[in-house]
């Protein structure tokens, strides 16, 4: 391989740089109208009147649109206004937009909105949701219009519930001879991508609506748009250029559609809106909330025999992707083991608190954190090492999985290498807990972890490749460049293909739905293997063509001809040959005459086999493969004051095949940061009203520069068969393991178990504290 | 970007800069002394502060001194906290302004603009109160000098036009022992759980303390408390939580339960510190 | 005075007028009169650090700075860096994914360079934790600047 594996240089490094890579908000016109979101300050409360009077007196305001006469939206169940009609649900909903000449005068109009609420009792969270007398939130839910695999409760603050039941549960518990219950909880929280949402739209004399979104999702938002506001798909265009990072926050559609709203209120003039940090993290959705139980029953041997899970996910306000997060989180409840028997209920539970976005890792780090940490109360009761709990019950091919999935080498990838990788990494045999002097002790915590990503079963990915006249090529593909480097990676996997130099192949970075051909959406780390099997297609395809124009002017036949390096040769006398720049555009004979045309390969790749899942036992494939993978922590607390710093993070995926080594790196490094991040730091502060009390980076805080550890990471690669050169996905499952690994570790080092989120020194005392 | 529009104005004089707000204020205009600036643009954005107009003292020249004179050292209001860091003319107040916002931030945030801000930690101060240092004041009368336990009590009390324009320190009281720690919800990144600062004059140390309450002080009561040499650490520290001159917070950054749990660690590292060194 | 004022900002070694309004931010200024776009609005707060720029040798957020207040100092953006050892150091470390920070880190990380051409570990993680990069796991970028600092110390 000549260029697979190697850490090539990214195709955007020297737009970004430089400062010249262009990201949404970038773009300014003269033209421009400016939109402003007015949001709502309380959690829940029915909106008496909107007092727009003095707002309208502003100069430069265009329009004011408050939330009358708008559909109900939603991703898979429609159950929401785009802008708060006659009820707020959440604190930061959107109550009015406002539309004027500059973003100063769309501000004070915002500001001069006078907003009469009246407060209602407020649902803090799951749990009180689904107390008999909680307030009921959407008293609507049986009338709502919703897709497949949704299953709400009405009358209830259920959303959806989704049920796992796999073999027999009784007969587990009586084969278990230990068992431990445990249980979890913690906050809603958010993405915090460097860039805040920021979207333009208008509507051309001709009806063509018209977005730029910094989205990971441009399709999505065009066919949303088209079925909420009935309007013709084909007179809707998307364009995204670079986004600022997504974390799976931008795959959500919603500030579009008060973009759609806006220029269509001022006779489809351009309007921009660009979220503040507050609006982004709030108003926009955020990171799903959790509470859980897991009760776990196995061999005195430590053979899981039975696994008994009841999720009750912070749903927040509105269900949008929240219901297809409880789902995710119930097809891979348990991690990668193998267990006969399982229950599993997963409730979607709605709640007065900002609703979900999915999350890098789609509920996985979530449920992991429940599970891998009830795993190590398992080993402590059973006196084991918990990696060798752990290796005993690893998932392996010809297992099933709790939606009954028969695995076998190709969908699963090799967990217990990675585990053995991970001891050496970790140089697990000096042992868990090592005291290192006055009030100081050094802890390791692991965890393992496992992940399909449940897409939709009829997601697909094209990609076009256009030939220039000198022989380069225009790669075409609907991924979003989210700084994953997946188009870099695109063109790796052509360069490979063709045998070509990677300077000669030109990504689009952008993205254009009207030209561009559709990439699903640009999630769950499958950019690189759907987009990745187009690629090969396209490059197959153009093999084809190149062959069939040589083989007329080589004499010889195509099955002997070959494609690489430039130019089409005879396989058996290479020197017989033509370059491709000569052909790639048509080939002109000296008198001039001509034929062929400038060359165009193209190619899609669908998903293969994915099915629904059945209703009263979740059975049914949820996705393509499982990536697994087995990660580690080790801190340093102080048992006195209990301080902690993480002295080093470890993650060993197993990535079916590294593309591009850097990139990958890259990609797992940055993911244990996020994941640290969140377990250690990261949550939403509710006041009793439900009110986010630091919706700012200055009291929301991601992890510094300084503040991060060493980072290992180290790859097994069991091909998935299906992929491009075997790779699986790996832009999400380092995050997964870290909260479960970092909780592992400390819950050890002090003895206690640390079963909520984050884990910041108070709750290490509380807990602490409460046993004395 | 905020909310309103602002006029702009960067006198030179002392005398300029009060006139300014006089002439503002005759015009129905509300001014604000503008140093830094950083809290005033971010309070601003919110609409969490209004104003009409601002008067940066950023040219003022007696704002921007930084010397010894007279066996004092002179703080300007306007210096920025990193060129007091850089210059650590005063080892206390650099370690203690080292730890505000970040860096950058602190290219910024000036003297006067921490001590004198909205945001209640204003920890720039604690140097000061430890030091019984003088505070120079200008306003309608002109310029006063007064010490600043009188003139500050949580915040500065100063009177409408009024604005800070240095901070006296006697020599001696830079040289004496100290210590001074931040600690913080979680790692090195945000706001205080609580700040506590410490200097030993004449083998009785002092204290002063930010985030503990809603506002900075020092307090004789605990001074006197956590000097006493007859008793146990534990009993010294107990007395001095029970003349916590107010409320102790219970906010986002800690619970007051686990706030008096880190004040109680703190203190003990402090005194052990201090007390170690003869 | 409420009204718009015209002053002159010395951008990248250009004089330029400006119309702008007292009130508006160097950001905003830069951004939307200058159409420099390299300085990024992350979170308008000074929390973020994904605006800073250099005005007369030293680097801030020009989120909390007002645009009258830059009027006598040379400011530089990162379109006015070309070719500077991090920029290709960045490229090499992979210090970036997203890049949404990146002009905010390269600036900050060229005025710590300015000034330290040595600078300690302490020192580079005092000034690099005033940005926030959520892509990366800052271990690329630590090499990124490390490999600057080794470099020039060779030299
Ligand atoms: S935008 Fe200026 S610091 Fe975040
Ligand atoms: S590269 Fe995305 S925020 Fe730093």
């Amino acid at each position: 391989m000549h260029i697979i594996g190697k850490g090539i240089m990214r195709k955007d490094s020297l737009e970004k740089v430089t400062g010249h890579a262009k990201y949404t908000a970038d773009f300014e016109s003269k033209k421009m109208l400016y939109g402003r979101l007015v949001t709502s300050p309380h959690a829940h409360a029915n909106i008496k009147q909107i007092d727009t009077s003095s707002a309208e007196k502003i100069n430069g305001i265009r329009a004011i649109i408050t939330g009358e006469n708008l559909p109900l939206t939603g991703e898979e169940m429609k159950d929401r206004y785009p802008i708060a009609k006659e009820r707020v649900r959440y604190y930061g909903e959107v109550v009015a937009v406002v539309v004027a000449d500059t973003p100063f005068q769309a501000m004070q109009a915002a500001e001069a909105i006078k907003v009469n609420y009246e407060f209602l009792p407020v649902v803090n969270s799951p749990s009180e949701a689904l107390k008999a007398d909680a307030p009921l939130l959407h008293p609507d839910l049986e009338n709502y219009e919703k897709i497949n695999m949704v299953y709400p409760v009405p009358g209830t603050n259920i959303a959806s519930k989704t049920k796992i039941r796999k073999g027999n549960l009784e007969k587990g518990w009586q084969e278990s001879e230990v068992i431990v219950e445990e249980a979890f909880a913690f906050r809603p929280s958010d993405h915090a991508a460097m860039e805040t949402r920021a979207v333009f739209a208008q509507i051309h004399p001709d009806g063509m609506i018209e977005l730029t979104a910094s989205s990971q999702a441009p399709f999505m938002i065009k066919r949303l748009i088209a079925d909420y506001f009935n309007v013709e798909l084909g007179r809707i265009i998307v364009n995204t250029p670079l986004v600022g990072g997504a974390f799976g926050g931008k795959a959500s559609v919603q500030l579009e559609l008060l973009a759609y709203l806006a220029t269509k209120a001022v006779n489809g003039r351009l309007v921009k809106i660009v979220n503040e940090r507050e609006e982004d993290m709030v108003t926009s959705p955020g990171h799903i909330g959790l509470e859980a139980q897991v009760k776990l029953g196995c061999t005195k041997e430590g053979i899981l025999k039975a696994a008994e899970i009841l999720f009750l996910w912070d749903g927040g306000a509105y269900s949008d992707k929240a219901i297809d997060l409880s789902r995710a989180g119930a097809v891979d409840c348990t991690g990668p083991y193998h267990i006969d028997n399982i229950w599993c209920d997963s409730l979607c539970m709605y709640t007065n608190h900002p609703f979900p976005a999915p999350f890098r890792g789609f509920s996985h780090s979530e449920v992991h954190f429940a599970f891998e940490r009830t795993m190590d109360v398992l080993a402590q009761k059973l006196n084991m090492d918990p990696l060798e709990l752990r290796a005993r019950n690893a998932i392996l091919p010809g297992h099933t999985t709790p939606t009954q999935v028969v695995l076998n080498s190709s969908t699963v990838g090799n967990l217990p290498e990675c585990i053995r990788k991970l001891k050496m990494l970790l140089n697990w045999e000096e042992g868990q807990v090592i005291d290192v002097g006055p009030n100081k002790v050094r802890a390791k915590g692991v965890s393992c972890v496992w992940k399909t990503s449940t897409i939709d079963p009829d997601a697909s990915s094209g990609v076009i490749l256009t030939f220039n006249k000198d022989g380069s090529i225009n790669l075409i593909s609907g991924v979003v460049e989210i700084g994953t480097a997946t188009k870099t990676v695109l063109a790796q996997i052509l360069a490979e293909k063709l045998k070509m130099d990677i300077n000669e192949i030109h990504v689009q970075m952008g993205v254009n739905t009207q030209s561009t051909p559709e990439h699903w959406k640009t999630v769950a780390s499958r950019g690189t293997f759907m987009a990745g099997r187009a690629v090969l297609t396209a490059a197959e395809d153009v093999i084809k063509q190149l062959k069939s124009l040589a083989s007329f002017l080589l004499r010889a036949s195509t099955e002997d001809l070959e494609v690489g390096y430039g130019k089409v040769y005879v396989r058996e006398e290479p020197k017989q040959y033509i370059p491709i720049k000569e052909i790639a555009y048509g080939y002109s004979f000296p008198e001039g005459l001509s034929i062929g045309g400038q060359m165009i390969g193209r190619g899609t790749y669908i998903l293969r086999g994915m099915t629904h899942l059945d209703k009263e036992t979740g059975a049914g494939r949820p996705g393509p493969e499982w990536t697994v993978g087995a990660e580690g922590v080790e801190i340093e607390l102080n048992t006195r004051d209990y301080t902690y710093r993480v002295l080093k993070a470890v993650a060993v995926i197993d990535v079916g095949k590294v593309l591009n080594e850097k990139t990958a790196l890259g990609q797992v490094k940055g993911s244990m940061s996020m994941g640290l991040s969140f377990a250690a730091r990261e949550t939403f502060r509710f006041d009793r009203e439900g009110r986010v009390l630091n919706p700012q980076l200055r009291t929301y805080r991601p992890l510094r520069f300084g503040e991060h550890p060493k980072y290992e990471a180290a790859f097994v690669e069991t091909p998935h068969l299906d992929a491009p050169y075997g790779a699986r996905g790996v832009g999400e499952h380092a995050l997964i393991g870290m909260p479960a690994a970092l909780g592992n570790s400390l819950s050890t080092a002090l003895s206690v178990k640390i079963n909520y989120l984050p884990m910041i020194p108070e709750v290490l005392w509380k807990m602490k504290e409460r046993g004395k | 970007m905020l909310a309103f529009n602002l006029e702009y104005y960067k006198p030179k004089t002392i005398e300029e800069a009060v006139e300014c707000f006089f002439l503002l204020k005759k015009e129905n205009k509300r001014a604000i002394y503008y140093s830094g600036g950083t809290e005033i643009l971010t309070l601003g954005r919110l609409n969490l502060l209004q104003m009409d107009a601002v008067i940066d003292i950023k040219s003022i020249s007696e704002c921007l001194e930084f010397n010894f004179e007279h066996n004092q050292l002179i703080a300007g209001a306007a210096l920025s906290l990193t060129y007091i860091e850089e210059r650590n003319y005063f080892p206390l107040l650099s370690t203690v302004a080292k730890e505000v916002a970040d860096h950058t931030a602190r290219n910024k945030i000036t003297l006067g603009g921490n001590v004198c801000g909205q945001i209640f930690y204003r920890e720039a101060v604690l140097p000061f109160l430890l030091c019984d240092s003088n505070v120079v004041i200008a306003g309608e009368g002109g310029k006063e000098t007064a010490s600043i336990h009188q003139i500050f009590n949580g915040a500065f009390q100063l009177e409408e036009g009024q604005f800070l324009i240095q901070l006296l320190t006697d020599q001696e009281y830079i040289t004496m022992p100290f210590a001074s720690l931040k600690k913080r919800q979680q790692w090195e990144t945000g706001y205080p759980l609580i700040t506590v600062s410490s200097i030993k004059v004449d083998n009785r140390l002092r204290f002063a303390f930010s985030g503990l309450c809603s506002f900075p002080f020092r307090s004789t009561e605990m001074e006197d408390a956590l000097n006493q040499a007859n008793k146990s650490l534990h009993i010294r520290i107990q007395q001095a939580i029970d003349h916590i001159p107010a409320q102790v917070l219970d906010d986002i950054e800690g619970s007051r339960e686990y706030r008096l749990f880190v004040l109680r660690n703190t203190l003990e590292e402090i005194i052990t510190e201090l007390e170690g060194e003869g | 005075m409420t009204e718009k004022i015209a002053i002159p900002l010395n951008v990248n070694g250009e004089i330029r007028e400006v119309v702008i309004r007292p009130a508006d931010t160097l950001l905003d200024v830069l951004r939307n009169e200058l159409s420099l776009t390299g300085a990024k609005p992350g979170c308008l707060n000074g929390d973020c650090g994904a605006c800073s720029v250099i005005v007369g040798g030293t680097v801030y957020k020009s989120c909390i700075m007002l645009a009258v207040e830059a009027i006598d100092s040379k400011i530089t953006t990162i379109e006015g860096l070309k070719n500077s050892p991090i920029q290709e150091a960045f490229i090499k470390h992979f210090a970036f994914q997203c890049g949404y920070c990146t002009p905010g880190f390269i600036i900050n990380i060229q005025a710590l360079l300015e000034k330290h051409s040595n600078p300690t570990y302490e020192t580079i993680k005092e000034w690099l934790s005033s940005n926030i990069c959520r892509c990366t796991s800052y271990e690329e970028i630590e090499g990124a600047v490390f490999s600057v600092v080794e470099k020039s110390s060779d030299e």
